[in-house]
């Protein structure tokens, strides 16, 4: 019987694995998932086979309880939120491995071993931190807190400090395992320390922070795979810790930032500032030097656009703000049936996880083969009549080439300022996320569109249709 | 047995690492949402904890890590596949 839940597991981590690598295809992915589904049973039912399980009624209801919900939150869940759905999930999978290990440190009482009881420890460590911290960026990606970065004095001392209490917990426990009350304290510490170290962490970064924690919940399924010395488990949670790794590295990579600055730097807190200094600058005379924009109506854009030959799309997070992808398609519809060839230009960090406006595009119905990565569309601009800028600031922003002083410096952009013509629809003139003025905004062949972008492209598909 | 955990852990980790390199940005979302989805392998181990039937307590704690396991398998799977439906190629033909 052992040999037979042993083999199903070995199937359920192979299905994981192929299911990856269907991953690297939209045609073969869903297939994929298909089967790692499958795995998921297979190992869910293997263990349920184990002669050790008595109490059947229970894990069912569990089961089902747990289904029903996990069934509701993907049916209702929006593609634009979809960033805190992820979050979500990666905090309860952190939870559930705490759970795990906690359930498994009351379990094992009294024959703890040192090394039991370490790896019990960490599973709870790097669970609750996960939860907390998944929970904080759900809150600030949900704007049930404000997403700009929360700092204060002797924040990383803090940290730091508790970081110091939590490894003389470890030192406690693995000297003396029995000892309850170190145990306990550590989960409540882990719990805070997930806690404070979002909290710092500014919206903008929210796609380096999802996939570090959808790392840690990996993490924690594998740590809870050692305690529980299962293969199964030690195999998945490696593969989801490594998946999360390389995409936070690639959306560091998008940002030219560590990710040490991402998670100690506080970056966006200009923000504030840059929007009270604007505020204040706008009551006074306005700067003499500073260029003035030209704006346009969606009308006048519209007439633009019956000429173009071929128009990029650039989307950023404040498409999905407005929830305007799917006016967008309408517009790429009737340029396209004018014989303007639409393509879209993706950059990595756009939006608030790894993915994001793919996503949100694809629900609106654009082919997957129009949307095209950022290295692989950078030479288009040159040859392109217009770029519509949609929501997006920063990574248009040219200052990142130029400006050896800006803070995005070295970030990897979109070349849009090369067509001829650059559409940027904004609300208004406030700065991006970083905080830091656009330079692309004062281009000669730059036209602000100010307003809502989904109201703004309806109007333009109201003046082209 | 530690020594043979750690070994399996290196391994699937380089090879996650080899897996994941391979899956185009276009798919980055559905990737984390189906890694979320496999994370919930702990479901076993919350089988094991709430079924084994120890104390109250760890029975309790076992049955919550059942819940929110399969909030996280059901869930992270229910939602990859939405998305990935949603990916289709241009239906013109170049």
């Amino acid at each position: 019987m052992d040999q037979l839940i042993q083999i199903a597991y070995l199937l359920a981590a192979s299905s994981f694995i192929l299911g990856l690598k269907f991953l690297s295809s939209p045609e073969t992915a869903p297939r994929g998932m298909l089967l790692a589904q499958g795995g998921m049973l297979v190992a869910v039912i293997a263990t349920l086979l184990n002669y050790g399980i008595v109490s059947y009624g229970l894990i069912l209801s569990g089961i089902v309880i747990g289904a029903a919900i996990g069934t509701l939150m993907a049916t209702k869940v929006q593609m634009t939120d979809m960033p805190q759905m992820v979050a979500l999930l990666n905090g309860f999978g952190g939870l559930s491995s705490a759970l795990v290990g906690g359930a498994e440190y009351l379990r094992a009482q009294p024959n703890l071993t040192p090394q039991a009881v370490i790896t019990i420890a960490l599973t709870v460590l790097i669970g609750m931190a996960t939860l907390t911290g998944s929970l904080i960026a759900f809150a600030k990606l949900q704007a049930l807190m404000k997403s700009a970065p929360l700092l204060f004095r002797f924040q990383h001392g803090l940290n730091f400090l508790l970081f110091l209490i939590a490894l003389g917990l470890f030192a406690v426990l693995t000297v003396a395992p029995g000892t309850s009350f170190a145990f306990w304290a550590l989960a409540a510490l882990a719990a805070i320390l997930g806690f404070l170290i979002v909290i710092p962490i500014g919206g903008g970064d929210m796609p380096v922070v999802i996939s570090l924690l959808n790392s840690y919940s990996g993490l924690a399924a594998a740590a809870s795979g050692f305690v529980l010395s299962n293969t199964v488990l030690i195999i998945s949670g490696s593969l989801v810790g490594s998946a999360g790794i390389i995409l936070s590295q690639l959306m560091c990579k998008a940002m030219n930032r560590s990710l040490a600055n991402v998670l100690f730097g506080g970056f966006g807190h200009a923000e504030t500032a840059a929007q009270t200094v604007a505020g204040d600058s706008a009551e006074k005379a306005p700067p003499p030097a500073q260029p003035e924009v030209q704006s346009a109506t969606p009308e006048a854009a519209a007439e633009i656009f019956k000429k173009a030959k071929s128009v990029i799309i650039v989307p950023g997070y404040g498409m999905a703000v407005a929830q305007a992808q799917h006016t967008v398609k309408s517009l790429a519809t009737l340029l396209q049936a004018q014989g303007t060839t639409v393509s879209y230009a993706i950059h990595p960090v756009a939006g608030r996880m790894p993915g994001h406006m793919n996503v949100l595009l694809a629900e609106a119905d654009v082919p997957y083969d129009q949307l095209i990565d950022m290295d692989d569309i950078n030479e288009d601009f040159e040859n392109t009549d217009v770029s519509l800028v949609i929501g997006a600031n920063d990574v248009v922003n040219p200052a990142a080439d130029t400006d050896p002083e800006s803070p995005i410096y070295g970030m990897p952009i979109l070349h849009v300022e090369g067509s001829k013509t650059v559409m940027v629809l904004k609300r208004s003139m406030k700065p991006g996320f970083a905080g830091i003025e656009n330079p692309l905004f004062f281009k000669p062949n730059t036209l602000m569109i100010f307003g809502d972008a989904k109201g703004t492209v309806e109007r333009m598909v109201a003046a082209l249709a | 047995m530690l020594i043979f955990s750690i070994t399996l852990f290196v391994l699937a980790t380089f090879l996650g690492y080899e897996l994941i390199s391979k899956v185009p940005p276009l798919l980055h979302t559905p990737l984390m949402s189906g890694a979320n989805a496999i994370s919930g392998i702990t479901l076993v181990g919350a089988i094991l904890a709430a079924g084994t039937g120890a104390s109250n307590l760890s029975t309790y704690l076992g049955l919550f890590a059942v819940i929110f396991a399969t909030i996280n398998v059901v869930g992270g799977f229910m939602v990859t596949r939405r998305m990935l439906l949603m990916f289709k190629k241009s239906t013109k033909k170049d």
